[in-house]
């Protein structure tokens, strides 16, 4: 299924500048496979060193966060949008 | 290269402000601003709620659905979305292993100490490309807003 990524800010350096990256992909998480094949530097900041997403990122299919569907086996549809939208935390 | 942050006078009372407001607990907010070659600039601030109900006292969460409107915000006012500040309530204003573990690179992350008295340093940081280790970012106090 053709796809578009929504790059956040953050990553875009890591991305070739792109806000969003055209991809084919049948599942959340094969699309996230493709999109870090492609841009290597991208893995770092979406993946903990367990190969699990890390906690703030967070993934939505049209709108939707990933973690009410079926997380990365979410399967796509031709047009959808996957879009990865920080969480910030921190503390002393 | 050594990053730089301009922050005028006004928009750095206003982070000590709400560091004051929270403390104990730790503050947060959304930096607005312009990044550009030859540094960035903040030029607006939007304080956030802390979500981090159980532990605010050295903990602070930003929910996605926030970091959303602060960049809708940020178009609004044709700006960037740049950056993050919060407080750390008598502790040193430097990034603790939790701030890196949780950080997103290329972002601004101010970090103000706060006291019962008031507050004191305030710091800008940003996480290198390899996760490893935040770099210093030397903030450059305005003494006017810009116009």
């Amino acid at each position: 299924m053709a796809v578009k990524v929504i790059i956040p800010t953050p990553l875009r350096p890591y991305a070739g500048k792109q806000e969003s990256v055209d991809l084919q992909a049948a599942s959340v998480g094969e699309a996230l496979e493709t999109l870090t094949k492609k841009f290597q530097e991208l893995r770092k900041h979406l993946y903990a060193d367990d190969g699990k997403l890390r906690s703030f990122v967070n993934v939505y299919v049209n709108d939707e966060d990933i973690r009410y569907l079926q997380r990365e086996k979410t399967q796509l549809r031709e047009g959808d949008t996957i879009s990865i939208v920080p969480s910030i935390a921190g503390g002393r | 290269m050594a990053h730089l942050l301009k922050v005028s006078e006004e928009l750095s009372s206003g982070i000590r402000a709400h560091g004051v407001e929270t403390y104990p607990q730790e503050c947060c907010g959304a930096l607005l601003g312009r990044d550009g070659e030859d540094g960035r600039e903040v030029l607006a601030l939007v304080p956030l709620m802390n979500r981090r109900d159980d532990s605010p006292r050295n903990r602070f969460s930003i929910t996605p659905e926030d970091v959303r409107q602060a960049e809708q915000n940020a178009k609004e006012h044709g700006l960037e979305l740049i950056g993050w500040y919060h407080s750390h309530p008598d502790s040193p204003a430097r990034p603790s292993e939790y701030d890196r573990e949780h950080a997103w690179p290329w972002y601004s992350y101010i970090i103000v100490r706060s006291e019962a008295q008031g507050t004191r340093e305030m710091t800008s940081w940003r996480l290198s490309d390899d996760r490893a280790s935040f770099a210093p970012e030397a903030i450059e106090i305005a003494a006017r807003a810009p116009a």
